[in-house]
């Protein structure tokens, strides 16, 4: 007993996986002494600021640079005339497509860059763009992606025209950028034509922004005497943005430094490549001078990466039963002006086909066009996967429909659909194979926790008096972690991540990794990692991330891949230094290394009590006495390239009230169970579920990025754009099952984006069944009490009684 | 999001303030700046000079005075709430200023730069014609005063003449039988309103002897509902004859259309604004 005790509090001093252990990062962020893009400040720097279009579409006839030269602290205005010698006045994107660095000859969505100004300060930049004059001829805007493909539409793309084959499919007008299919079609069509039941249901997923608290910027420094570039940037993939500028500027990328200090927040706003970034590059090469850009916040909103834009139709073919036999699955996807989607290179619509969700479906077809409209570019995963929120949001909104037209709870209409248990691994029909679940507990555990017969006993009762009460679920299965690189690369550099561990004499250790934080504590959770792996207490392990010239090649934080990915690289690394470690304890214990077991922190030989060596003593000894023939130090590096996704999941609940007279919701509970496997540390995974759900709540109920008819975006400020504040947020109840990744070494999953591609569905569907008894089978995001209201006007609930 | 350049002048009295307005032209005066500075930033206001009244101890601070309270232009909205003149003799102030904005804005902004600024979406102003408020305001030919019924003319447009600084604003004590009503639908923390309705009720008995139901942002400025009041003046007030000075109010509604809301959400959100403050005044009212 009293040895157990022993180990257990050796076990505990570790503070590693499993461990609620506070994080790391705060003291410094609540002392302010954290250090963003924007802090950084150096001899001689310059600012560049952005004279940008007030037409969604118009071609440029003039730019009289002459005013805004002669005031005094300017040093350049360039415009696209000024980039085409060097070939930068476009840009590839990762969608590959191209997008205009400066807007050549045309401008294509509001607020695009038209010149750069660059002055001895911000001040006098912000002076300047006002007196850069251009003259432009407006052009018919195209705002309605549904007319994107019509005969009679105003051609966007001039550069494009005459170029069917795209980058994914051949184009069939010129504002097609591509088709993309999955699923087989024909099989899917038949089952429909013959089905006992089928629903269909359109919807429309708004375009929003993920608006993190720092907007994006960049500080490029060019030294001309060592022709080396530095830029501190606000990036989520600095690794990425060293090739790419390399590849762009024909540096070398050994010439090349990318430092992501720290990072106020990304949620995918922050993957991209922007012009402001290609300029500062450029500006600072020619002047020989740092350069800053810093976005404001209307320029974030209104131009760095958007999301979602998908207008969708499920339909589910079924059983009287309700058991599903097919699903299709149509999407028009709006991706802008340019095609900048930040995805895997081989799926234009990201992860789209995961739509299947957590349900056993025979076949299934999806089909997506992707077209250009005058807005912003983007498309990125917004807290999400790649598309996994709008596939997720799709099947979900289908099955509530589907549950409705038969008259079967959504709840059981769930139960007779999921994968269960004794299938996983399950192979879904659109290609993927969900690797771990257990959906039906999930589900009951929630069911019960929150007594789901009485709310809908409840919800009779308050129908009967006139009342609206909603109750929403959710039961998503997400795709995280990508990816393997046999089907996962940008610009053709493989989807892993790496992990790079020295183990100091000492016994104290340094870890970089190719990820980047940007709120989910890295720096606590991996350190986590490594001393459960190799029993050295997290408070002695240091991570760093974020500097190609320390860390080791990596593709970066989005899409929840830090834990599948550079978790996984981080596991393997450790476990190579304690395959390693135990060579030399076996050489120092003289005995075989088969002899050996390990306890926690040490190796012990088999059977003799006494006999061991810490892992510190080995440490140690790795700098002066290792085995005959093995180099001495104690380090390790891996790249990891995961066998497939992980398949995090997750049982939403949701119950509002809606006020009748004003439309106001009031959220009464929310209650989430996920399951992402092994907890590495179960406070922080809270902390990211209480993030994402509010996020989650900020687009279901008030996140849109609305045009007007000349495509004017007309909410791009905090007083309309919703975020939250804690007066809105409702309370959440979490809870959680763990049924680990069979493949993942520590079993782990992503998690920190379920609550948000969860949560979301899961509002709509609460508010809709507040109508439900009403005949309402779907209404469109944001549910924003003006939109509410509207629902309720037309149904004639409001009359006062 | 950086505003054009302008010279900074601070004002040292009333008087010097007043001076200062003539010898710039085109000057504005800088009070909590939380809506001329935001203007500012977006260029949407270009002043070349701005004279800060700041510094002048004599526009600020709530007295008392008989059936009066007196109230300086410069008293911030977090200085109304923690009033304890307000919460005692004028609940609706303090009301009204708790849904301003938030709590950064609120220790800044004044009340006096709320009411003079224009905005039809500021809540001070409907405020101050429910309480049937007099303004006293100063400029190069002294003080005068003026109700603040009729000073409102439109979109940032008022009775503020050239050179002329609002000193104080002058709200009566609520007495017995007399009921203050505040209602206002925001669409989160900090924002304006969607529509706001202030609303003071005073009864003899039983019976409505006078009643003022004031609307804030679902017109160009801030207005009274006559048409409503007229109904409910004289009578002793029900459900039925709430109902139908709200058929009122959602008639002499008339907002501009925007992410807020349009005509027909914005009016009806003023006439149910209205029904709320009505019953809540009424009950106050009662005791
Ligand atoms: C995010 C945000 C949300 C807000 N929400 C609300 C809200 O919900 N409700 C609301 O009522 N307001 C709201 N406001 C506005 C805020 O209350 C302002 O403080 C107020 O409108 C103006 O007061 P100020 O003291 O800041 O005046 P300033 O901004 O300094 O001045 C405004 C104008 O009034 C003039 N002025 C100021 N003082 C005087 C004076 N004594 N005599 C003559 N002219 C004068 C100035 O010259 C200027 O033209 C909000 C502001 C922000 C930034």
């Amino acid at each position: 007993m009293e040895q157990t005790a022993e180990v257990q509090d050796r076990e505990d001093s570790l503070k590693g996986v499993g461990c609620s252990r506070k994080r790391k990062e705060d003291a410094r962020f609540v002392q302010g002494t954290g250090r963003y893009t924007d802090d950084f400040k150096f001899p001689g720097m310059l600012f560049a600021d952005m004279v940008r279009s007030p037409y969604a579409h118009a071609r440029i006839k003039s730019i009289n640079k002459e005013k805004a030269l002669a005031l005094p602290g300017v040093h350049a205005v360039l415009t696209a005339d000024d980039l085409k010698p060097l070939n930068l006045h476009w840009m590839p994107t990762l969608a590959g497509d191209v997008q205009a660095v400066l807007a050549d000859e045309k401008v294509h969505f509001q607020y695009q860059e038209v010149a750069v100004v660059i002055a001895d300060d911000r001040y006098i930049a912000a002076d300047a763009i006002e007196l850069v004059e251009v003259e432009y001829e407006e052009l018919e805007v195209l705002v309605d992606a549904h007319r994107a493909m019509d005969s009679d539409a105003p051609v966007l793309r001039e550069d494009l025209v005459g170029k069917m084959d795209g980058a994914h499919s051949k184009r069939v007008h010129d504002n097609h950028i591509f088709n993309w299919q999955a699923g087989d079609k024909e099989a899917t069509d038949r089952v429909f034509e013959q089905a006992e039941v089928t629903v269909k249901q359109d919807m429309y997923y708004p375009r929003v922004h993920p608006c993190p608290m720092e907007t994006c910027g960049c500080v490029a420094s060019f030294d001309k005497i060592n022709e080396h570039l530095t830029v501190h940037i606000t990036s989520q993939a600095p690794h990425v943005v060293r090739t790419v500028v390399s590849m762009l500027s024909g540096i070398p990328e050994s010439k090349i430094r990318i430092i992501s200090p720290d990072i106020g927040g990304g949620f995918g706003n922050k993957v991209g490549i922007y012009p402001g970034y290609v300029v500062s590059i450029v500006a600072s090469i020619v002047l020989g001078v740092p350069v800053k850009w810093v976005e404001d916040r209307m320029e974030n909103i209104s131009t760095t990466a958007f999301a979602r834009d998908y207008h969708m139709t499920g339909e589910i073919a079924a059983d009287k039963e309700g058991r599903i036999k097919a699903l299709r699955v149509n999407v028009l996807a709006d991706h802008g002006a340019f095609d900048a989607c930040a995805d895997p290179s081989k799926f234009p619509a990201g992860l789209m086909h995961i739509c299947t969700g957590s349900y056993d479906v025979p076949v299934a077809h999806l089909n997506v066009d992707g077209v250009y409209t005058n807005k912003a570019p983007g498309g990125v995963a917004y807290r999400c996967s790649f598309r996994v929120t709008e596939a997720v949001y799709v099947i979900e909104r289908t099955m509530d429909v589907l549950a409705q037209k038969l008259g079967i709870d959504k709840a059981e209409l769930r139960r007779r659909n999921f994968v269960k248990v004794e299938q996983f691994p399950y192979k879904t029909c659109l290609g993927w194979e969900l690797d771990s679940g257990d959906y039906h507990t999930a589900l009951e555990k929630v069911l019960n926790a929150v007594d789901y017969d009485a709310l809908r006993k409840e919800q009779q009762e308050k129908r009967a008096q006139g009342e609206l009460m909603g109750i929403g679920l959710c039961t998503f299965t997400e795709i995280v972690g990508a990816g393997p690189s046999r089907n996962c690369d940008i610009l053709g550099v493989g989807m892993f991540d790496s992990a790079e561990i020295r183990v100091h004499p000492t016994g104290s250790v340094m870890a970089r990794m190719g990820t980047i934080t940007q709120g989910q504590g890295h720096q606590t959770t991996y350190a986590q990692i490594i001393a459960s792996e190799l029993g050295i207490s997290s408070d002695e392990i240091s991570i760093e991330e974020g500097d190609t010239d320390t860390a080791p090649y990596g593709l970066g934080t989005y899409g929840s891949r830090s834990t599948p990915v550079g978790g996984a690289a981080t596991a393997v690394a450790a476990r190579k230094i304690r395959a390693k470690a135990q060579k030399i304890a076996a050489h120092l214990l003289e005995v075989s290394e088969n002899d050996l077991e390990w306890e926690v922190d040490r190796f012990k030989v088999k059977g003799v009590p006494g006999q061991e060596k810490t892992m510190k003593e080995v440490a140690w000894a790795a700098y002066n006495n290792v085995p005959e023939g093995m180099e001495p130090g104690l380090e390790a590096v891996d790249y990891y390239d995961p066998p497939n996704f992980t398949y995090p999941f997750g049982i939403y609940l949701c119950v509002l009230d809606i006020d009748k007279r004003t439309g106001e919701t009031t959220v009464r509970r929310f209650y989430a169970l996920d399951d992402c496997g092994t907890r590495i540390n179960p406070m922080i995974i809270e902390g990211q579920i209480h993030g994402g759900l509010t996020e989650g709540f900020a687009v279901a109920m008030g996140q849109e990025m609305p045009f007007d008819e000349q495509g004017n975006l007309l909410g791009n400020t905090l007083m309309d754009y919703f975020v939250p504040t804690f007066v809105e947020t409702p309370h959440w109840e979490t809870d959680y099952t763990v049924t680990p990744s069979p493949h993942h070494p520590l079993g782990a999953k992503g998690v920190a984006e379920s609550p948000h591609v969860g949560s979301i569905p899961c509002f709509t569907s609460a508010i809709v069944d507040a109508f439900a008894h009403l005949d309402v089978t779907h209404m469109d995001m944001p549910h924003s009490a003006w939109r509410v209201w509207q629902k309720v006007h037309e149904l004639g609930l409001d009359t006062p009684a | 999001m950086i505003p054009s350049e302008f010279e900074y002048h601070k004002a040292t009295s009333i008087q010097d303030a007043i001076a200062q307005l003539g010898a710039h032209e085109d000057s504005k005066l800088l009070a909590g700046g939380h809506s001329l500075l935001p203007m500012m930033k977006l260029r949407f206001a270009e002043p070349p000079h701005l004279i800060d009244i700041n510094g002048i101890e004599e526009l600020r601070g709530i007295r008392l005075e008989g059936d009066t309270i007196c109230i300086g232009a410069m008293t911030t909205e977090n200085e109304l709430i923690e009033s304890e003149i307000l919460q005692q003799h004028c609940p609706l102030l303090v009301e009204a200023a708790r849904l301003v904005a938030d709590p950064q804005v609120r220790n800044r902004g004044t009340i006096g730069g709320d009411v003079a600024h224009g905005d039809p979406g500021n809540d001070h102003p409907a405020v101050m014609l429910a309480l049937d408020a007099t303004l006293v305001l100063h400029g190069p030919d002294g003080e005068r005063q003026q109700s603040a019924n009729g000073f409102f003319l439109g979109t940032y447009w008022n009775d503020l003449q050239e050179q002329e600084i609002l000193v104080e604003l002058r709200v009566p004590v609520i007495k017995k039988g007399v009921g203050h009503g505040y209602s206002k639908l925001k669409r989160k923390t900090g924002d304006y309103a969607v529509a706001g309705s202030p609303v003071v009720i005073e009864l003899d008995g039983d019976v409505c002897r006078d009643i003022r139901i004031a609307l804030t942002n679902v017109a160009p400025m801030a207005i009274r509902a006559e048409a409503a009041e007229n109904i409910l003046r004289g009578k002793v007030i029900d459900d039925a004859l709430i109902e139908q000075a709200a058929a009122e109010v959602l008639a002499v509604c008339d907002p501009a259309e925007d992410l807020r809301g349009d005509v027909l959400y914005k009016s009806h959100m003023g006439a149910e604004m209205a029904r709320r403050s009505i019953r809540a005044a009424l009950q106050q009212a009662r005791g």
